[in-house]
């Protein structure tokens, strides 16, 4: 038997807001599978579970706001014995993740959580403007909730503009005040030092046109992603920056999980992770990283996917912008940014010739590294685009 | 294909990427990134749907020329004249 809790997305987070289950009572769950929908400052989550069973029972409702940590759901793990559950009310918010169950009082009983009929697109619609799907009679197939029912629910609540603005400009203030929590700790914690080189990306761009020449357009690359793959890359050669800092030590991961800075329509950022990064293939890492760019401003996001990054890296050149001086997210150590790739004076074989020229920069944990090893990691990134036929 | 027509299809390819962007708002001949919020991933997206509602065929090369509204209207009017393969 296992409890899954309200998990931890994001440094940043202190509690998350439950806004549907998946699966209901009664429903096998395998491992990796999504269980619920989560609503935190900073984005709307899907969240996994990481055990496989069979639910036995629901502790918390959608719409309940509840700190990270606290249990969710009892999951029936197969071929283990039932035990008869007991667990704490509601564990204090500076007490985060206690996988193990804690026996102190009896468990709550759990009112029937009802799965709506609705269709998908119907859901999304209804979530885009802030009607619950549960106050909506549906008039599809068997009572099903369709996408015109949630459209005359908006239109029958009276003042709707007035209340969709106002909830897009809560979800602003806290996406901010999530922003401003993360990089104040940031700022008041991590030692950060800074480098910059300049990396002449003429063979990574000459390689790029002809292989976009040859591409439909469905599959061609954009170069962030030539970038992002040289930094994972470059993370196996300098393991070290591939750290997360956690109760007060460095902890090295074995997986490389590039976090990608995403700006979303209408202000705020996010940086989910690309898993296992150095492993997928350019071709693979542009369709997720399309996907993944295209969930982050949908609010779909992954539980893993925002919690897993192992670094982070951010593009800013396309605003014109040369170089990025960036703020490490905790827990991770690291950050690499990119400036904008501009033909440039460039010195080759003593004559100066122009060159489109970009500024990679890194910022990184004193604690954790020193400059010499940052420098070595960024002079690799550079070795790594100058073949990008090997990336 | 009549250029109401295209016109009309790169205003729905661009609502698309950007949905709070105004139609009628957009000036023709200013580029659109200086006019909405888009990066190269948007972008992308934008020369994708083109693609599939137009079935035109776009090189790489080529994507200054649709910066602005009435530059895609001029290139794919052109493209259009003489169908792709």
């Amino acid at each position: 038997m296992s409890i899954f809790v309200m998990p931890k997305l994001g440094a940043d987070m202190s509690e998350g807001k439950l806004i549907a289950w998946r699966r209901s009572v009664g429903d096998a769950v395998t491992r990796g599978e999504i269980i619920a929908d989560v609503e935190t400052d900073k984005a709307d989550i899907e969240v996994e579970v990481f055990t496989s069973g069979v639910i036995e029972k629901l502790l918390v409702h959608p719409g309940e706001m509840v700190p990270i940590g606290t249990p969710m759901a009892i999951i029936h793990e197969e071929g283990k014995p039932l035990e008869a559950v007991v667990m704490k009310e509601s564990p204090p918010p500076e007490q985060p993740a206690q996988p193990s169950p804690v026996v102190t009082a009896p468990v709550q009983t759990t009112r029937a959580v009802e799965r709506l009929r609705i269709s998908p697109a119907a859901k999304n619609l209804a979530k885009e403007i802030g009607i619950d799907p549960a106050s909506v009679t549906g008039t599809g197939p068997g009572g099903r909730i369709t996408r015109e029912d949630i459209e005359r629910a908006a239109k029958a609540k009276a003042p709707a503009a007035e209340t969709i603005t106002d909830r897009q400009a809560d979800k602003q203030s806290r996406m901010r005040q999530a922003i401003a929590a993360a990089m104040a700790r940031s700022k008041r914690e991590i030692p950060h030092y800074y480098l910059s080189t300049s990396i002449d990306m003429s063979h990574a761009m000459t390689w790029l046109a002809e292989e976009n020449l040859r591409r439909p357009v469905e599959d061609r690359l954009l170069y962030g992603v030539l970038l992002i793959k040289a930094v994972a890359l470059a993370l196996r050669e300098a393991p070290e920056l591939n750290s997360l800092w956690s109760d007060g030590k460095v902890v090295q991961q074995s997986a490389i999980h590039v976090g990608v800075a995403i700006s979303l329509r209408g202000g705020g950022l996010i940086a989910p992770a690309l898993h296992n990064t150095d492993q997928q293939s350019l071709d693979q890492l542009m369709k997720n990283f399309l996907d993944l760019v295209r969930r982050a401003r949908a609010g779909t996001l992954r539980g893993s996917e925002v919690s897993d990054p192992t670094i982070t890296v951010t593009s800013l050149g396309e605003m014109g912008v040369e170089t990025v001086f960036g703020i490490i997210y905790p827990p991770q150590t690291a950050i690499v940014g990119f400036g904008k790739v501009a033909q440039r004076p460039w010195v080759v074989e003593g004559q100066v010739v122009a060159r489109p020229v970009m500024q990679a920069s890194l910022s990184a944990d004193h604690r954790v590294t020193d400059g010499h090893k940052g420098g070595l990691f960024l002079a690799t990134v550079d070795r790594l685009l100058q073949k990008p036929e090997s990336l | 294909m009549t250029r109401d027509e295209i016109k009309s299809a790169v205003l729905r390819a661009l609502g698309e990427i950007a949905p709070e962007a105004d139609p009628s708002g957009i000036d023709p001949q200013v580029n659109f990134r200086d006019q909405i919020d888009i990066d190269s991933v948007d972008f992308l997206n934008f020369i994708i749907g083109l693609h599939k509602r137009l079935d035109i065929d776009i090189a790489e090369a080529d994507y200054p020329q649709l910066a602005t509204l009435d530059g895609c209207v001029e290139y794919l009017a052109a493209k259009a004249q003489r169908p792709a393969k």
